[in-house]
Formats: structure tokens, sequence, C-alpha cells
């Protein structure tokens, strides 16, 4: 087993994802679909409205950085998960038996992963822009894309252990419906929690939420305003919860048996 | 050389043991067959031995190298082609075995030279570039062949090759297997619970049951165990005359099933006028009686005392596929 083996691995488990994601029509439109009606209904909707603690704001911008979050993180979800569609289909099998170490398969499944939520996060973005969103300067755009890449591996790494602990679908809505929309909505996506009156525990709570930082750290690099920590700050969280979400989804690839 | 040992190999799943302390050892180059009904532990066996299972106990070596210890070594070595398929539909056939050919660290010309080789070989080639979703059951289980042929393993293993295609289609993979075992001296590590998959391809058979080998031994040995040949006689009193009929030295073995007896004899057509002979002497009426050469069905028959086909619950996936093989 040489580098060359490994390196190869890597790349074709990447073409895979890319193959299936271009050939996937309506993987591709329902990912779009949803977060552009949130920005659309939403950002119109609420344009004029005052967020408390920041005055008047235009509010596609506050929202569209949690948008793009959205799409980010469900597309690396899936990614993670359809390890069961492998499984199910047998083609599991086939890359397990492969002489290829467990880390380059993980990590040719996840760069694809983090790719397809790259372009799908870049189109929603595209949308904010057409939508009217003011965007921050050249190295915030780059600081995005390493927000949008963290992001992206550590819902790939989550995705990873779902589908290595799930034996079918039966538990894939629940998980989805218990784990991201709570996530979600204690994300500060929609409003700034920290600034309106809901009960001290909530506002406590969002600090323990990974999501919280990620949309935070966006629209700290990609807006540069409405953010309550740094952006490095965040990035480090979101780099550390990455890492460990990669780490948890390797082990537990590695030891499941087909 | 031994290419593939095991010692007391042994798989439990929630206290069900559905291997039970399995020792055999295959030679380089050989065919081994293993024949037993479904649900026998002979997919669980394969499934440990190419590192996709972790044994409860016991070890294995492949080509020398430990399955536990060494997987890596292990799955250099070897060839799989999976039982249920193992394919990714979303993808065309040739993209399967591109994908497969890179796994395996094949390089630029050698990939083209394989991909196309094995295409040719199952005569895929006008298919390649069609969804594996849009192939059919058969031709997706001649890419499947095709895949575990790529790499010139060391050890190829084919789980239930055949099931569920029809005659012609076996007789192809059965001609294209003993041409692989014999050029490129491949060992083949097969699993079948067809009896005439056995007998025609393997050089030694291991029949096991219920988690256990009963028996190892070349096709021939097998059934000369049996008989040279075997007389399959149904009357109405069974255990009388199987009684009367263990006194006859020239009988090699006598066997008393639920609805009948087998005997192992030489010159069988001549035995049969014997026997009523002896039935009519005991005032015993046969219903039924032929004389055959045996088979392996005989040796299974003979070993368990059950037919392969009176199994009881068994995986529909099989029974799907049988059902699509009598249309």
């Amino acid at each position: 087993m040489t580098w060359f083996t490994e390196i190869q691995a890597i790349y074709v488990m990447w073409l895979r994802e890319m193959k299936r994601f271009i050939r996937s029509k309506g993987r591709l439109v329902s990912s779009i679909v949803q977060p552009l009606f949130f920005l659309v209904i939403l950002g119109f909707g609420f344009r004029a409205i005052t967020i408390p603690g920041f005055g008047d704001i235009d509010y596609i911008d506050f929202l569209t950085p949690g948008i793009i979050a959205m799409a980010i993180i469900f597309s690396s979800m899936f990614t993670g998960i359809s390890v069961l569609w492998d499984k199910q289909f047998g083609f599991l099998q086939e890359v397990l038996v492969a002489p290829v170490r467990r880390f380059s398969i993980i990590l040719g499944r996840t760069l694809g992963g983090a790719t397809t939520a790259l372009i799908q996060g870049f189109i929603i973005l595209l949308i904010g822009l057409v939508l009217g969103v003011h965007i921050s300067d050249i190295p915030g755009i780059l600081l995005t894309l390493v927000f949008m890449i963290s992001i992206a591996f550590s819902w790939v790494g989550l995705g990873l252990v779902i589908a290595s602990k799930m034996e079918d679908f039966q538990g894939f809505q629940l998980i989805m419906n218990l784990i991201i929309m709570p996530l979600f909505f204690s994300s500060s996506t929609f409003f700034p929690l920290q600034n309106v009156d809901i009960p001290e525990i909530f506002r406590q709570i969002i600090y323990f939420n990974p999501m919280f930082y990620m949309v935070d750290g966006l629209r700290g690099s990609l807006i540069g305003n409405y953010n309550i920590n740094s952006p490095i700050y965040d990035l480090g969280i979101v780099m550390v919860f990455a890492v460990v979400m990669m780490a948890l989804g390797s082990y537990f690839f590695s030891r499941s048996e087909a | 050389m031994d290419i593939i040992t095991t010692h007391e190999l042994t798989k439990k799943f929630n206290g069900f043991t559905a291997v039970d302390t399995i020792s055999i050892n295959i030679k380089k180059g050989e065919i081994f067959g293993f024949l037993g009904p479904n649900g026998a532990g002979k997919t669980t066996t394969i499934k440990m031995l190419t590192t996709l299972l972790y044994p409860t106990k016991g070890s294995a070596t492949i080509a020398q190298y430990d399955i536990l210890k060494q997987r890596d070594k292990v799955r250099q070595n070897i060839g799989v082609v999976f039982q249920e398929p193992a394919l990714d539909t979303e993808l065309t056939g040739r993209e399967n075995l591109d994908f497969h050919a890179r796994m395996y660290g094949l390089g630029r010309e050698q990939r083209k030279q394989r991909v196309d080789d094995v295409l040719t070989l199952v005569d895929l080639e006008e298919k390649q570039d069609v969804l594996v979703k849009n192939y059919s059951g058969l031709m997706k289980r001649r890419l499947e062949i095709a895949r575990g042929l790529m790499h010139y393993p060391t050890v190829l293993f084919l789980d239930e090759p055949t099931l569920g295609l029809d005659a012609q289609t076996r007789r192809a993979i059965w001609a294209y297997i003993k041409k692989m075992n014999k050029e490129e001296s491949t060992t083949i590590f097969l699993t079948t619970h067809y009896m005439d998959e056995a007998d025609h391809l393997c050089d030694r058979v291991g029949i096991i049951d219920r988690g256990k080998i009963l028996v190892i031994d070349s096709t021939k040995n097998l059934k000369n165990s049996v008989g040279h040949d075997v007389i399959t006689l149904s009357c109405d009193d069974l255990s009388t005359l199987h009684d009367r009929l263990l006194q006859e030295s020239w009988i090699q073995n006598v066997k008393k099933h639920d609805n009948s007896l087998t005997l192992g004899v030489e010159k069988g057509d001549e035995k049969i006028p014997i026997i009523i002979e002896i039935a009519q002497s005991l005032k015993l009426k046969i219903k039924s009686i032929d004389v055959r050469k045996p088979t392996l069905d005989d040796v299974f028959l003979h070993y368990t005392g059950r037919m392969m086909r009176d199994e009881e619950p068994e995986n529909p996936m099989k029974q799907h596929a049988r059902m699509y093989n009598r249309r």
C-alpha cells in the first residue's frame, strides 16, 4: 500500500460523490428550493422589522448567513448519512473490502460532501446577492470560505456517526426533526436570541449550540455586521467541533461491519 | 502451500452461533466449495475471511496474513463477488469498474486495459455506458463477477455466484471461473447451495450445516462414500425393511429418512430385483424404487439426514431469486 493508492482512493471517492451529485437533479433542486423560500419569504416579509439590540437593520443581511449555513448543513448531513444507502444497496461492502485505509475512504467522501455543500452554499449566496445582500470585503469572503468548509466537515462527521449507528432509514426523519430543527431555532438564525425577551435558560443554551457559532461566524465574515463574537473566536470553536466530529465519524465508520 | 487456513473460526450473533469452530485448509490454486443450505453459515464465513465481520473466536490467515492483525494485507490479496449486488446503481457499468480499479491502485494504462478485458469477458461492452440501475439482474451479476476478476486477486471469493441466474449464463460463468483458475492459478473459494454447481466446479467440497463442517473431501471421494449407485425406495414399513437390509453385506450403507430409504450399492440396476424379493419375503409392498448415480444431493442427505430443499425459513431474497429463476 502506497501513498499513491491512498490518493487515488480519496480521489475516486470524491469523484463518485461528484458524479452522483450532478446526476441527481432532484437533490440539487430540493436543497436549493427550501433555503430559497426562507430567504425570499422571510427576507422580504421581515425586511422592515426592528431587531432588538440592533435597531433598524436590513433583515436580509441578517438572515442570509444563517440560510447559507442551513444549505451546507443539510447537504453535508446528507452525504454522511448516504453511507446508509451504500449499506442497504450493498455497495459499502465493495468499499470496505478494498485495500485502502479507512481514513482515506472517509476523507474522500467528506471532501466530496464538502464540495457539494460549498456549491450549494455559493448558490444561496448568489441568490442573496441578487436579492440585495450587502457583503463585506475580500478577506471576509475568504474567511467565509474557511467557515463553509469547517461547517461541511462537522456535519459530514455527524452524519457518519448517525449512519454507522443506524441500520435503516426509520430513524432518519426523527433525527432531522430532533437534532437539526431545535439546533436551528436556538442558533439565532432568524433573530438574535441574546437580545429578545426569553427565559434566561434559553439565552444560556445557545452558547452550547455549535450552530450558533457557525451562523455567528458567517455573519461576522460575510456581512461584517450583527455578529456577537469575533469571527476568529467563532472559527476556533467551529474548527474544534469539526475535528471532534470527523474523529468520531472516522472512529465509528472504521468499526462498522458490512 | 495453504493459501487459506482457519483455526476454530467462530461467529456468534446475540448468542446464536452462525459459524461454529470451523478449521479448514485450502491449497493454492484450488477451487474449494462450501456447500450447505441457506443459513448454514457460508456467507458469514466469507464475510469474516474478507474482513467485513470480526470473528467472535478463532483465527484465520489468507496468503499467510492474519485476518485480524493484517487486515490491509489480506484485502490486497482478495477479490470478492458478493451474494447481494454491491454495485453503485447511480454509476455506469464502466464507472463501477473504474472505481474498483482505482481503489485497487491500478495505473492508468493497466486500468483501461483491464476494464476493457473484463467487459469483453462478460459481454457487456455495449452496455458499459448505461447506468447500472437500468441493468437487468443478470447483467448486474455479470458486472459484479467481472469486477471481482479485475485486479488478479490471489484468492477469489464467490458467494453464491450463480444464484438466480438462468442455465445458460450459469454455464458461461462456470466456464470462466474454471478458465481463470487454470490460467491465472487463482485460488477460488465459492459457496453454493446448488449441488450441480459444486459438482461441476470444485476440486474439494466442504459440507456445512448449522455452522459446523460435517465433511471435507474431493467430490469424487464424497460420492464414493455414498456408494457407486444410490437406490432410493419407499414402502409401507420402512423400519422393518431397514433392519432387514442392514444384514445384507453387499449394501455399503443404508439410511432411513422420513419417507424413504437410501442404499449405497454397486451395480444398482442388478440389485433392484433382489431388494424387491427381500421385501416380498417380509410381506412388504414397495411403493417406488429407483437407481441413479450419486450426486452431492445424496452426499448431503447422507451426512445431514435431510434434503437440501426441505429447509425451513429462508432469506426472502433467495426465495425471490429462485422464483425468478423458475419463470
